[in-house]
């Protein structure tokens, strides 16, 4: 008979304090682990959503902000950036912008939307076409789906999670909700899904991307023109077709701030009649297009086909963007970038990994440990209830292991066995607490996600939750130390002659 | 088979004095005997026994068992010695409550370098009438099954000497002439040495050999 298989007949012996003691193991383990796999995965979460990428650029204020608003989609954005200073980055025709040749790809995210909570994000299709995530993967569609297209206004590509709660398909439609958090906000006109991204692990699976183009014509995200090229546009267009028009230097000779710090020009004072003012995006792009007034009667009927058709794209001195992800030509010309950036008056860049490390190092790093401390702390104290358990135990059985020893087992066999009960107990504990750990972080992965926009769930596991097994031996074999020390130093004679 | 020359033993008391209780010239057992050791209570039985099986060690003397003084051996070497050559049978039979009968047994068997011989545990039991009680735990059988029990793991490693300290005490009577019965026999079955601790004159009876302790023991005699 194996020292394993006596030592698990002694824990039988003692069921109930086995389990007791055992299952306080559990309870240790499962709170190391929980704390484990979410700091694991969040960690993960964000490492992941950082690469692709060097820079975002975005206006001046908390670089850890911008991070947040534009790569996890968390918190609200700073402000906008105009337009012109995104187009620095690219070459338009011939003209190179100032930063365009540094940068490999410049991807434009517009802000201001959200539909049933999920953030919307205007943006161009080499967002998914160009750049990659999570060191070099590229985006994919589920299947049936693509990407949109720069000419179909009206396309959207959205992220498995939004896909996976709203239940929103290839095909259709959605009307983002004007302002970053759900509630009763102005309903925009219909996108209709032509992509679902495949899961990518990262925030942008909690997110919905518009074709920019559309977005800019959604109500109220044109910026107010000049007053007085507002004037003379809206004097080409006051008999037109703008029936619920107002007059564009209205608007413009206002000083008009977003509901939502960021996201594209808003006008507060329309709120309260928006039924009136429906069109207001295309009044105002008619505004500064002149020649854009013939599709003012189409603009708000979803029909896609028609829409994208017939819509221009909204002037550049209308537009703003909230940020710009950039991927620089080399890891040089992305700090040379950075640092020409910083040192200007408009905008701020951001090396999001360099951001997101620093935020763990100070903040989260910390927290975890503190919570890590506390549960190896409880795993401890259970170690101890175990050592308790067991020396307890010793008197009772002080006969048992005197027999064994008369039987012909050595006091080192007994103390093996002991221990062995230690480690037995500590292992099936913490096999139990592993489970119950998973068990906890699936139930509280909506809570998690919620907080932090991470997705985390029961299968989810993070290569430090290997270290348990070692720990938990050595732990036990502690702990087990003393019981079997005291059945190490049995006299046997004594307890043979003791009466039963 | 058993051979003690001279053998002290005592114990310290709480005065710092000793305590003589085994003071014995000489006692041999030769191999396959069976002999009966008669002494009232007190008299160093208990002790005697551990001595020859190594459980305690004796402050002078020589203690022989199948050519081997077992007093230079060290204590895993005793350990190991009595695992190999010795049966012990116990007053309270000493079964763990947490094994089976069979269990019992194969305990018997674990501590040896040989290896755990389940076959004849198995036949071990069946020999002394428990063939069907096998993964009986002892608190499911009874006081003379128990102690049948103690008899088939005491003969589990085919020990040279075994050494009974009052099999009986425990038994009520009905069953006490079974379990001598069963231990004489399983002694002569396989040849070995019987040393039979008791005081009841109905059980020394039936021994050719009996010895008195009380006589023995110098450390009695001049108490």
């Amino acid at each position: 008979m194996s020292l394993l298989k006596i030592a698990w007949r002694n824990i039988e012996q003692r069921a109930l304090a086995s389990t007791l003691t055992g299952f306080s193991m559990a309870l240790g383990v499962a709170l190391v682990v929980a704390v484990l796999v979410a700091q694991g995965v969040i960690a993960d979460s964000f490492t992941r959503g950082a690469c692709g990428y060097h820079l975002v650029v975005g206006k001046k204020g908390s670089q850890l902000q911008l991070v947040l608003n534009t790569v996890y989609h968390l918190q609200d954005p700073i402000e906008n950036l105009p337009y012109s200073f995104y187009k620095e980055f690219v070459t338009t025709g011939d003209q190179p912008g100032r930063f365009a040749p540094y940068v490999k790809v410049a991807i434009p995210y517009c802000l201001g939307d959200n539909y049933q909570g999920f953030r919307v994000v205007g943006t161009v299709p080499d967002l998914f076409d160009k750049l990659e995530y999570a060191g070099g993967r590229k985006y994919e569609f589920e299947p049936g789906g693509r990407n949109f297209e720069h000419d179909h206004f009206f396309e959207a590509v959205i992220g498995a999670s939004v896909a996976k709660k709203t239940g929103l398909q290839v095909g259709d439609e959605f009307q983002p909700t004007h302002g970053l958090k759900e509630g009763d906000g102005h309903k925009h006109d219909a996108f209709q899904v032509v992509g679902v991204l495949k899961p990518t692990g990262t925030a942008n699976d909690r997110a919905l991307f518009i074709n920019m183009e559309g977005f800019y014509l959604l109500d109220k995200h044109a910026k107010p023109v000049e007053e007085g090229h507002a004037a003379d546009e809206h004097h080409e267009h006051e008999e037109g077709e703008h029936r619920h028009a107002e007059p564009a230097e209205h608007h413009a000779g206002e000083e008009r701030e977003a509901d939502h710090p960021g996201e594209a020009r808003d006008a507060d004072h329309h709120d309260a009649d928006h039924d009136k003012h429906e069109h207001d995006d295309a009044h105002e792009k008619a505004a500064a297009a002149p020649d854009a007034h013939e599709h003012e009667g189409e603009n708000h009927h979803h029909d896609h086909e028609g829409h994208d058709h017939h819509h221009e794209p909204l002037p550049e001195e209308q537009r703003e963007v909230t940020a710009i992800l950039v991927l620089a030509s080399n890891d040089f010309s992305a700090e040379a970038l950075r640092t020409t950036i910083n040192e200007g008056e408009t905008a701020q860049a951001a090396s999001p990994i360099r951001v997101i490390s620093d935020f763990f190092k100070t903040m989260v790093s910390g927290v975890s440990i503190a919570l890590l401390s506390l549960t190896v702390l409880i795993i401890v104290v259970a170690g101890v209830g175990i050592m308790v358990s067991i020396y307890n135990s010793m008197n009772d059985r002080r006969r048992d292991i005197a027999v064994m020893r008369a039987l012909g087992a050595g006091r080192g066999t007994v103390l093996s066995v002991i221990l062995l009960e230690s480690i037995l107990l500590s292992l099936g504990g913490g096999l139990a607490g592993f489970l119950l750990g998973h068990a906890l972080v699936g139930i509280l992965g909506p809570v998690v996600e919620a907080f932090s926009g991470v997705t985390i769930g029961f299968l989810q596991f993070v290569p430090y939750e290997l270290v348990l097994i070692p720990g938990l031996i050595v732990l036990a074999s502690l702990m087990g130390y003393l019981p079997a020390m005291s059945a190490y130093r049995t006299d046997v004679a004594k307890a043979l002659s003791a009466s039963p | 088979m058993l051979l003690l020359k001279n053998v002290k033993k005592s114990f310290a008391q709480p005065d710092g004095t000793r305590l003589p209780i085994l003071d014995i010239a000489e006692f041999r057992v030769a191999a396959g005997e069976q002999m009966a050791l008669m002494g009232r209570s007190g008299c160093g039985k208990t002790t005697l026994l551990h001595v020859i099986a190594g459980i305690a060690r004796p402050d002078s003397g020589l203690v022989e068992v199948a050519g081997r003084d077992i007093g230079r051996l060290s204590e895993h070497g005793r350990d190991r010695f009595r695992a190999d050559n010795i049966g012990y049978v116990f007053q309270t039979f000493n079964l763990l409550p947490g094994f089976s009968a069979l269990e019992n047994v194969l305990l018997g068997m674990s501590f040896t370098g040989g290896r755990v011989d389940e076959a004849r545990a198995q036949r071990l039991l069946e020999h002394v009438g428990l063939g069907k009680r096998l993964t009986h735990k002892p608190a499911m059988l009874s006081v003379g099954e128990q102690q049948r029990v103690a008899v088939a793991r005491a003969m589990a490693n085919r020990p040279k000497l075994l050494l009974a300290d009052e099999p009986t005490a425990n038994v009520d009577t009905g069953h006490q002439q079974q379990i001598i019965d069963l231990v004489r026999n399983s002694c002569t079955e396989e040849n070995v040495a019987l040393v039979l601790v008791t005081h009841t004159p109905e059980v020394s009876e039936q021994f050719s050999r009996v010895d008195h302790l009380d006589q023995l023991n110098q450390a009695v005699v001049s108490a």
